[in-house]
């Protein structure tokens, strides 16, 4: 499971790298959501998957997963959802002020940073 | 603290106190304020007289970082007792002229005086400090100090300028010069000044002896202006002529010999050190009076009759180290060049700043500096042609003047030069007397055309801007006495023999037994000698060749100034500032893509790298999970979701698939023992494409941006390439465990010590509270973001379009 899970992250990554690498503005968000769901996994599956109940102690197992990879990617999630909501209105406002969501056009000219 | 440690501290405390000073008593001159402090100074370093002359040196420790050997150790020998003499000095009557001088309805004064206060610090820092990182602190402070009175008029384009070559000329040096002290560090483990000298003996033959003895000499040949480091020094010329006649002339100019005398017993050892240090010595003599000659501003002349001045003396103490290669040589033999160089300095202080002010007087009273213009003037102003007769005659090395006793000393050490044997300096050695001679004759010129284009000739009042008059009093006062100085030490010039003999001792420790001192007189006659006969033929050429001026100028026109210095200076700067500007913009794109298209590449380059070097990829296929068909299913869902973002045109298709992958992975969740993720993981990704929906409602519906194929392989590359990378690295983690899970403690201690039964949210809310707190602060600013980008309105890109 383990060895299937990394080549899946593996695909995730390449996805959103590949994503994150687009002019279309939309894409690099669509990127960066797709980056943190790889993450994600990654975490869990580095501290071992289905080795024991779920960190509950209500369960009275033998053993647990790993509770601390858990905490780290709650923590992540939620913090990627703000950085995808700021994302968003960067997007939509750009969008608005500038009339493009492509990037290159974007770019900052000379002397007009 | 001791009183000496006071005493270099002062001129800072000071300068804290000069701009509210300046502010509350308006009415009188700032410097008034000043002028106690060097006179206090002065008499306090003169009490060290005796005792120096004695032969006793005095040395005061403060622990500064004394774990690193970096203390601030103030000591005072002969060497550092007559620099601190000159600082304070001429310190007192440049604070005194300055006061005539500096209008105090016009000038920034408050900003003048803090200026020359910090300068007056650090340059006592300079030559008291045992220690040489303290050393270099101050002497970068010097620097800083140096540009900010070279700018004060900073509205001038030509101030400004200058302010900024001398920085970048000095500060090169001066952090050579701290390669070469951590150089010398690493030989002897000491920062202190006289425990090096105590090693030179061990050091010498050192591999790193010849690096640090070339990066010091860096240091000292920038400071003190030596050829071809010489061009920042007229270009000085800007500053306020106070500020002229003490940094430029008598004493930050001067920091650069002191370190050559300072470091003289550790170095001499050595003969490249007497070859560099005379060469460039009297090379630097030569240039600067040859060039002096061409100019017609006095301040010009001035500035290369300093720079001249600075490389006879820096030879002569080249050339007087070589009696540490002879000790056995009858005293004197060598070290004359030593006591000329000594004498030269105190003389030089005297007659350089005398005529510094007498040139501020004219430029003040007359308007201009410029002896096209002026001629005449002897009558109109006679106390200030009698100082400028006096200055210049001591500098052209006429008798009775000290001038003229340290140049038959000169002349000395030069015919004797020919005497060091090493490095073909018997043959070679015939160069320094001729090379001394010419330029004698230079310096004879130039001395002549200060005195007589300015106070002789014509008068052309039609040329002046304003009608001249003789200086007020107090203006005078500061010249009057350093010219009464050149003629009281000319006609008596062993009052100084003392203070010369202790400086000697400092400068060639190696020479003086125990309880012996060096013993010099000076003496104006000595006969018909070599060097009497030189001096006469510099008079006689010097006249003829100032009769016949306008017939032999024209050689300084064949220079072209396309090869100059300072063209070279000004190219250099302009092409790194062309080379930088152009190196920047070849990878700062402004393009998002650049950026992350260099951190993907980074990532694969490092981790990859680490991988294959570390061997660090282990692949264990026993200790795994099994595979449930479902969970096959829900890989195969985010596999193609992920990858079929890709090819999908439309937008609302992407979202969908994002949104697929985001509930399998909380599936993952569910399966994979963690409840509270997939929970989150639910409601979060359901908010999320809620917020895609919104967004997407705003956005363009036909995504335009068609992109070249060469641009999607690179992208492709670079994409498979991280995917790769992450998957190894993935596997590795799980199949190579370096160090035990920490996650026991928190399984046994939920309960026990937080009191409850979720292990996840007990780490979050209890153990890693704080992370937590963060994370909501983390919120707290995308939401405050969110809410100033949505209010947020370019007004300035609407008037424009």
């Amino acid at each position: 499971m383990e060895i299937l899970m990394s080549l899946l992250i593996g695909v995730i990554f390449m996805s959103a790298t590949y994503l994150m690498l687009s002019k279309s503005l939309l894409r690099i968000i669509v990127g960066t959501g797709l980056l943190s769901h790889g993450v994600h996994l990654l975490l869990l599956t580095m501290g071992g998957l289905k080795r024991g109940a779920a960190p509950l102690l209500g369960q009275q197992a033998e053993a647990y997963t790993d509770p601390l990879p858990q905490a780290l990617i709650l923590t992540a999630i939620v913090i990627s959802f703000g950085i995808t909501a700021l994302f968003l209105v960067v997007a939509y406002r750009s969008y608005q002020e500038l009339g493009t969501d492509n990037m290159e056009l974007m770019r900052g000219k000379e002397g007009n940073e | 603290m001791s009183l000496l440690h006071l005493a270099i501290i002062a001129p800072f405390i000071l300068a804290i106190f000069v701009p509210s000073l300046h502010k509350a008593l308006p009415k009188i001159h700032t410097g008034w304020f000043l002028l106690p402090l060097p006179i206090v100074l002065f008499s306090y370093f003169l009490s060290f007289l005796p005792q120096i002359i004695r032969g006793e040196t005095t040395m005061e420790t403060l622990n500064w970082i004394p774990s690193l050997g970096i203390n601030f150790s103030a000591r005072v020998d002969g060497l550092g007792l007559l620099f601190s003499l000159l600082i304070t000095g001429i310190g007192a009557l440049v604070v005194l002229y300055s006061i005539y001088y500096l209008s105090k309805e016009k000038e920034k004064l408050n900003q003048f005086y803090v200026y020359l206060l910090l300068f007056m610090g650090a340059m006592l820092g300079v030559v008291l400090s045992d220690n040489m990182v303290v050393l270099y602190g101050f002497w970068e402070l010097t620097s800083f100090s140096s540009f900010l009175l070279i700018g004060y008029w900073n509205h001038r384009e030509r101030s400004r300028y200058g302010a900024q070559k001398s920085m970048l000329i000095t500060v090169f040096g001066g952090l050579s010069m701290l390669g070469g002290m951590i150089l010398l560090y690493l030989m002897t483990g000491t920062f202190s000044i006289s425990e090096t000298i105590a090693m030179a003996a061990t050091i010498y033959g050192h591999e790193l002896f010849i690096p640090a003895l070339i990066c010091i000499l860096l240091g000292a040949f920038t400071k003190s202006a030596q050829f071809p480091f010489h061009i920042w020094l007229p270009d000085a010329m800007e500053a306020p002529t106070p500020v002229s006649a003490y940094l430029h002339s008598a004493t930050m100019v001067k920091a650069g010999i002191y370190l050559v005398a300072r470091l003289t017993p550790v170095f001499a050892l050595s003969g490249l050190w007497v070859w560099l240090v005379a060469g460039f010595g009297i090379l630097t003599l030569f240039w600067g009076s040859f060039s002096a000659v061409k100019h017609n501003d006095l301040k010009g002349i001035l500035a290369y009759s300093t720079i001249s001045q600075l490389g006879l003396i820096m030879s002569l103490l080249g050339l007087g180290a070589a009696a540490i290669h002879y000790p056995a040589v009858e005293a004197g033999f060598y070290t004359v060049a030593v006591s000329a160089a000594v004498f030269h300095l105190i003389n030089h202080a005297t007659f350089k700043g005398s005529l510094f002010m007498m040139v501020g007087i004219v430029d003040h009273e007359t308007g201009t500096r410029d002896i096209r213009k002026l001629g005449g003037l002897m009558s109109i102003m006679p106390i200030t042609f009698t100082i400028a007769v006096i200055g210049s005659f001591s500098m052209a090395g006429l008798p009775p003047f000290n001038g003229f006793l340290s140049k038959e000393m000169f002349f000395t050490g030069m015919i004797r030069a020919q005497e060091i044997g090493f490095f073909n300096m018997e043959t070679l050695g015939l160069i320094f007397p001729i090379v001394a001679w010419v330029a004698s004759v230079f310096t004879f010129l130039y001395s002549m055309i200060i005195v007589f284009k300015t106070f002789t000739g014509k008068y052309q009042p039609e040329k002046l801007e304003v009608k001249p008059h003789e200086a007020p009093l107090g203006m005078l006062i500061s010249p009057i006495i350093l010219v009464s100085l050149v003629v009281v030490i000319g006609l008596f010039p062993n009052i100084v023999a003392p203070l010369i003999n202790s400086v000697m001792a400092s400068i060639l420790p190696s020479l003086v037994a125990e309880g012996m001192k060096f013993d010099v007189h000076i003496y104006h006659w000595h006969g018909f000698t070599p060097e009497l006969f030189m001096t006469i033929g510099v008079i006689v050429v010097g006249i003829l060749l100032y009769k016949f001026m306008p017939r032999w100028t024209g050689i300084y026109n064949r220079m072209p100034e396309k090869f100059s210095l300072n063209s070279a200076y000004d190219n250099g700067l302009a092409g790194i500032q062309k080379g930088a500007n152009r190196f920047t913009n070849a990878y700062m794109t402004n393009s998002i893509r650049t950026y992350l298209l260099y951190i993907f590449t980074f990532l694969i380059l490092s981790l990859g790298t680490t991988l294959i070097v570390k061997n660090a990829f282990v692949l264990d296929t026993a200790n795994v999970a099994n595979i449930h068909a479902f969970e096959l299913v829900l890989v195969i869902i985010i596999a193609i979701g992920s990858v079929s973002i890709l090819f999908v045109k439309s937008r609302m298709t992407s979202i969908i698939l994002l949104g697929s992958v985001g509930y399998a992975v909380s599936l993952f969740y569910a399966i994979f023992r963690a409840p509270d993720l997939a929970l989150t993981q639910l409601v979060i990704e359901t908010v999320s494409v809620a917020l895609f929906l919104l967004a997407f409602y705003h956005l363009p519906k036909v995504n335009k941006n068609e992109e070249h194929m060469r641009f999607k392989m690179g992208n492709a590359v670079i994409s498979i390439g991280v995917g790769v990378v992450v998957s190894l690295i993935a596997l590795s983690a799980h199949s190579s465990k370096a160090f035990d899970s920490i996650s026991q403690y928190y399984i046994e201690n939920t309960y026990k010590k937080a009191g409850g039964e979720n292990m996840v949210n007990v780490i979050l809310v209890d153990f890693r509270g704080f992370d937590t707190l963060f994370e909501i602060a983390v919120l707290a600013i995308a939401a405050l973001g969110i809410f100033s980008l949505i209010k947020l309105r370019l007004t300035r890109g609407k008037e424009q379009g």
